[in-house]
């Protein structure tokens, strides 16, 4: 089942150089769910969140003081449901700042952690991978700030332009979401069940994450269209025809934005994997088909009873992460076995590993493993061109 | 109409030069930064006086802002040499009649510039001279601003005679002034009574100097503040306990008393409606004169979106403007009816927030049949974008084109735009039929009405001059 954008209501865009902010707007926001309240507890003033309220939800790689104890921050690891007055905390990863991050942050500020790692902890959640490894990398990753790949994601902050449009976007009355387009690229989506929750997490959007396409397509500028049909004004005989002729427009936008410029957020052949579930509300990570060259988001979304979508916070992959991807679903759908999933893509397991390395998951695999691969890949050299396989062992730029 | 292309691409140059000039005092904007403000201004500048040089001089008669008056004047002393005699006298006059209408902080801030570009030349000189010897209290001036008066004395080569030249060059050397300011300010510096016979700028200064107590400072210096002074502080000094610090509301001009109502929280607004009111009215009144309830129907579409929040440097700017039009309206209406974008109907607790739905807010306004409607907004219609440019293209050319109120009797729709858009060199538009204005003050708007008319196409170039030239021959002649 694709979950449903019911009770979104899309708006006019609003646009800014080549990036397009396109407001979804609630009705009424989705009772007895709402962000934690340590998002509130920081110096955004405090907001009464009601006494109906009992679920609150976490968002992925939301940096926060956890435990009253102990006042290291942590970054939570995937978006939790938690029962309202709960103190225990999600499962985080531990935070050590570098002066240069806490400096740019301020020190209590509502944030995401402003790391490539969330994403790479978004795949090791979205395939079961191995959390320690995760974490392992994340401590290297905040040591020694962006990682050494060749791809890689981009803050929101440097995806030119962003910060400006987010900056002077108006905010709707009971906006409860945000399509963000890049180069009208869809860069992510982001909805939360009430508008205060986007109020306060409105801002923190410079800090999230990009991929490689979206900090590209920000880079070139390209002035996003102007999508705005004029009125046919021969139809038009009066004051309420020209009212009518404008919510008529209003409606072809809408559809024309949730069919054509969203259509491809949630991926028909993708998958969906239910997470938690507290007091009627899901949680859930999907995943695209990964299929290369389109568009591919993933993703993670709450949904209430009804089906309707309650939280939702999408990561449109770069090229280079949709053949990770790609590979990644390979294995899984092989229990890991690189014998078996080498035969399905018609190559040998020296290859795949390689391969597997080159794409940036030499950590998956254990260093004699790999030194014995590239030995026996070596030893194999193709004798008519000479050319080694591998050709810049652990930096290579393409994985697929 | 014998028009040329040249002539309609001259109109729409000055006319774009004017909206800049009203609207952009080089500040950050909502949208923009203030370099990118300054960098678009400067070149709007070069351009007019590199091609219309006699129109750039004429705009000092109009309403335009003194960051801009000041640029042009340093413009045109800078390039004096670049036309002959005659045009240089009549630049001249209108220099000094524009220096003479300016603060004086701001026309000393202009000779301290003519300084730092090195501009010297006799007519410069002449200008400083005869400003200098207009100000009715030279000695008052010296110790207000004492730096940039000695700035300004030393690049003119003034010869300055008796207690002024030692009061400025060398203070210490006298024992005892004459003058009975320069004694305050000689006693000053040992003795505190003497501090609050100063102006309150200088009066800080020496405060701190005497380790003086801020509520004691400003409760007895209060006489001494000017009125702008005592709006602005007002709210600090209350914090500092110094309830002498009080402004009168009633003698505020009417934009900066909209600005100052909408510092005030949500809470204090309404707490102290009746007396903010009041005050709002007796200014528009002011503002309105003989003019009052002679406008018929009046509807106005004000923009209360968040981007009226200005900036840092231009607090909530656009809605004072558009608050300040408000009261201005209803004073100079028969029949008023505001409509803010948000759909607010409390124009005391407006506060900026939301989307601008400026289409369907205009549709609303024509509905109530007005015989004016004014639109005062930044022009960034984003509910759905687009919309107002639609809704006023078809009203001018489906639904009205009859003039349907009476024959010959067009609704008259103008746009006022209160922020300079530096990517287009202009304030924003709306439509190519309505015509748009800049506006910086509220105060202006019935004479940015009027001069919208030429921004509609239907005057021409030969209009125009002759209209600046007029405004420029009764600005010369305020003066007698």
């Amino acid at each position: 089942m694709t979950p449903k954008l019911d009770g979104l209501e899309t708006r006019p865009g609003q646009v800014w150089g080549s990036v397009r902010l396109v407001p979804l707007v609630r009705e009424e926001p989705v009772p007895h769910l709402r962000l934690h309240r340590k998002a509130y507890e920081e110096p955004v003033s405090v907001v009464d969140v009601g006494d109906a309220v009992y679920v609150s939800f976490v968002p992925h790689a939301f940096v926060a003081t956890w435990s009253d104890g102990d006042q290291t921050q942590g970054a939570s690891y995937g978006t939790r449901l938690l029962e309202r007055d709960t103190r225990a905390a999600p499962p985080s990863v531990p935070v050590r700042f570098t002066r240069r991050m806490a400096r740019k942050a301020g020190k209590d500020r509502l944030r995401f952690l402003p790391l490539h790692l969330a994403v790479e902890g978004y795949l090791a959640l979205h395939f079961g991978g191995p959390e320690i490894a995760w974490e392992e990398w994340s401590r290297r990753a905040v040591a020694h700030g962006l990682s050494p790949r060749g791809e890689e994601t981009y803050l929101g902050r440097q995806v030119r332009g962003l910060e400006d449009a987010l900056r002077i976007f108006e905010i709707h009355p009971g906006q409860c979401g945000v399509m963000v387009y890049v180069g009208d690229a869809l860069a992510c989506a982001f909805v939360v069940p009430h508008p205060d929750d986007y109020r306060a997490l409105h801002p923190t959007l410079v800090e999230d994450l990009f991929g490689e396409l979206i900090f590209v397509y920000g880079l070139l500028g390209a002035p996003a269209g102007d999508l705005s049909a004029p009125i046919d004004d021969t139809e038009i005989r009066s004051l309420g025809d020209l009212r009518t002729a404008a919510e008529l427009r209003q409606e072809e936008w809408a559809g024309f934005h949730d069919r054509v410029m969203a259509g491809r957020l949630f991926d028909e052949d993708g998958s969906r994997q239910v997470v938690q579930y507290l007091h009627g509300f899901e949680l859930s990570r999907f995943l695209p088909s990964f299929a290369p060259h389109q568009e591919n988001h993933i993703g993670e979304t709450i949904t209430d009873d009804g089906g309707r979508v309650a939280y939702l916070k999408s990561f449109r992959l770069s090229e280079a992460q949709v053949k990770r991807g790609y590979l990644l679903k390979r294995l899984a759908e092989h229990d890991w076995r690189l014998g078996a999933a080498a035969a399905a893509l018609g190559t040998d397991e020296a290859s795949l590993a390689l391969r597997l390395e080159r794409a940036g998951f030499g950590y998956l695999l254990r260093q004699d493993v790999l030194d014995r691969y590239r030995a026996a890949k070596r030893a194999t050299r193709d004798p008519r061109t000479g050319r080694p396989p591998d050709r810049v062992p652990g930096r290579g730029r393409s994985g697929g | 109409m014998s028009e040329t292309f040249a002539d309609l691409v001259a109109c729409e140059d000055v006319l774009m030069f004017v909206n800049a000039a009203i609207t952009s005092t080089g500040q950050r904007e909502f949208r923009h930064w203030a370099g990118e403000q300054r960098l678009s201004l400067e070149f709007l500048h070069e351009y007019m006086l590199g091609n219309y040089r006699d129109m750039y001089a004429a705009v000092l008669a109009l309403d335009i802002n003194d960051h801009n008056a000041a640029i042009i004047v340093r413009n045109l002393l800078v390039r004096a040499g670049d036309v002959e005699a005659g045009r240089r006298r009549s630049e001249g006059r209108l220099i000094a009649r524009r220096l003479e209408a300016m603060p004086q902080q701001r026309v000393y801030r202009v000779f301290r510039e003519l300084r730092r570009c090195g501009v010297n030349n006799r007519r410069t000189r002449a200008i400083i001279r005869d400003w200098m010897a207009g100000r009715r209290d030279p000695a008052f001036d010296s110790v207000k601003y004492r730096a940039a008066v000695k700035d300004a004395v030393r690049h003119a080569h003034l010869r300055l005679r008796g207690e002024q030249r030692d009061f400025l060059f060398a203070p210490f050397s006298v024992k005892a002034y004459e003058t009975p300011i320069y004694e305050q300010w000689r006693r000053a510096h040992y003795q505190q009574a003497a501090v609050y016979e100063l102006p309150y700028t200088v009066a800080e200064g020496f405060a701190a100097k005497h380790k003086i107590p801020r509520e004691v400072f400003l409760e007895r210096i209060q006489p001494r503040m000017t009125r702008l002074e005592r709006l602005r502080l007002q709210t600090s000094a209350q914090e500092a306990k110094a309830e002498a610090v009080r402004a009168d509301l009633g003698e505020m001009p009417l934009t900066r008393l909209a600005s100052y109502v909408l510092s005030l929280s949500l809470d204090e607004r309404a707490a102290r409606r009746a007396e903010l009111s009041r005050a709002l009215r007796t200014a528009a009144r002011r503002v309105a004169g003989a003019a009052r309830g002679s406008w018929g129907k009046v509807t106005a579409v004000l923009d209360d979106s968040y981007s009226a929040l200005g900036s840092g440097q231009k607090r909530r700017r656009p809605l004072a403007v558009a608050l300040a039009a408000h009261y201005l309206l209803e004073a100079l209406a028969t029949e008023y009816t505001p409509l803010w974008t948000s759909g607010r109907t409390d124009e005391l607790l407006v506060c900026p927030s939301g989307p601008t739905p400026l289409g369907q807010r205009i549709i609303d306004a024509l509905e109530t049949g007005p015989e004016r409607l004014l639109i005062v907004s930044d022009g960034w219609d984003n509910a759905p974008p687009g919309l107002a440019a639609d809704v006023l293209r078809v009203w001018r050319t489906r639904l009205d084109p009859g003039h349907r109120l009476a024959s010959g009797q067009k609704v008259m729709i103008v746009h006022l735009n209160p922020v300079y858009d530096a990517d287009d060199f202009d304030v924003r538009r709306l439509a190519a039929g309505v015509p748009t204005a800049g506006v910086r003050d509220a105060e202006d708007l019935p004479a940015l009405v009027g001069l919208a008319r030429f921004a509609e196409g239907r005057l021409g170039l030969a209009e125009l001059r002759a209209h600046l030239d007029d405004r420029a021959a009764r600005f010369l002649g305020e003066r007698a």
